[in-house]
């Protein structure tokens, strides 16, 4: 594995790499050089399945992380490759000449996150959000239970409990109100 | 004119199809739903003691609720013992088990199939999703409180309630049914608008006819 990294590496400039794994590794790359290095490593070094393709918001830096995750049968390792994309205008090429099972990847990630895919087949249609209106629900500058409140009727008398305070007002009260008893094995 | 004619009016005016594209407008059914008034005394006593015992669940698993329904069904708990059978068609069927939370793709389903389905119709609530939202209260995409929708003549709290959760739902609701309590398809007709623009609220592409019975 070590030696393809560094075959890739002389191929083309990478951003970054971690193993994680033995059989986990992971590669930042630059947004242009995507579509070269998956057709490279689909066609020459047995990667030839696409487990998956996720979106990872970082809204404090103002970018989506795209991680396409990569497989080879022969060697059993997994191998994602990592792109940064602009946030605002978010916008990726699409991979479906690749593998033609992407596009579902891509209709939900453009139907969650807002980003385009140009030329994926059937991205536009919904998958689960018939008729949205607001921002793409799993941006993280959307308030899902401001949306929540503002749309369905809640109905009242709603009450949590939280775990932590639940516990020392019910049942460590004694130890939470006189520091001094301890328990037996302390 | 007083508020009375207003409402007499409103009554009178029919849904246009709106969603629909013009060919089909004319397709589907443009009459609102009208109550039903219970018959004489002692009829209506046997036809519900007879309606008690026969309960026929529509075959539609709504949310992860549904999964009840298996064992329910199959040998271990057994609901043909209380004379409850599922059956395919909302046509066919006179109860609609809502299993926990409703998504609005799955509400949409839910009002269309909840229509279609022929009188006199019960709905039972699964899960504390459909009482108050449940642990998904503040999701984006399911709704909380599903008596804003539909109208419902049990709810069984629980996340999940356990079959012998249901059939001591089931066994509730086929007491108030004796009694005559159960009026969900009245309570559906008279509070029709109200109903309908909840529905309308939530369902932003309503692509189905307004009637759909």
């Amino acid at each position: 594995m070590e030696y393809l990294l560094n075959k890739i590496k002389k191929m083309i400039k990478f951003e970054a790499s971690i193993k994680q794994r033995d059989d986990l590794y992971f590669i930042t790359v630059k947004k242009e050089q995507l579509e070269l290095i998956l057709s490279y490593l689909r066609d020459n070094e047995g990667f030839t399945h696409l487990a998956f393709l996720q979106a990872v918001d970082y809204l404090e830096d103002n970018k989506f992380q795209l991680t396409y995750m990569l497989y080879n049968y022969d060697i059993k390792v997994n191998l994602g490759i990592k792109v940064y994309i602009d946030r605002e205008k978010a916008e990726m090429v699409s991979i479906h000449k690749f593998w033609a099972h992407s596009w579902q990847y891509q209709r939900e990630l453009h139907e969650m996150y807002g980003i385009n895919f140009p030329g994926s087949p059937r991205v536009e249609e919904s998958f689960v959000l018939e008729g949205w209106e607001e921002i793409p629900p799993m941006r993280r500058d959307f308030n899902t239970l401001e949306y929540s409140i503002k749309t369905y009727y809640q109905r009242p008398g709603r009450s949590t409990n939280d775990p932590a305070k639940y516990m020392k007002e019910k049942m460590y009260k004694k130890y939470a109100e006189s520091p001094k008893i301890r328990r037996d094995n302390d | 004119m007083d508020k009375k004619d207003i409402k007499e009016i409103e009554k009178q005016m029919k849904l246009a199809n709106e969603g629909l594209p013009e060919k089909e407008r004319i397709l589907f059914s443009d009459v609102r739903p009208t109550t039903v008034a219970p018959l004489n005394k002692y009829l209506e006593n046997f036809l519900n003691w007879a309606r008690a015992r026969s309960l026929w669940i529509i075959g539609y698993g709504t949310g992860c609720g549904a999964m009840e329904l298996r064992p329910l069904m199959t040998s271990r708990f057994d609901m043909s013992r209380f004379g409850i059978a599922p059956r395919p068609t909302p046509r066919q069927s006179s109860v609609f088990v809502i299993g926990g939370y409703a998504s609005i793709k799955t509400i949409k389903r839910i009002v269309r199939s909840y229509e279609q389905m022929q009188g006199p119709k019960f709905v039972i609530a699964l899960g504390s999703c459909t009482i108050n939202g449940g642990m998904y209260y503040d999701s984006y995409n399911t709704i909380n409180r599903l008596d804003y929708y539909i109208p419902v003549d049990i709810y069984i709290a629980g996340c999940m309630p356990r079959p012998e959760a249901l059939i001591a739902g089931f066994n509730k609701l086929k007491e108030k049914i004796q009694t005559g309590e159960c009026e969900g398809m009245n309570k559906y007709a008279e509070n029709f608008d109200w109903y309908k623009k909840n529905q309308k609220q939530i369902i932003k592409d309503w692509n189905m006819p307004d009637y759909n019975w």
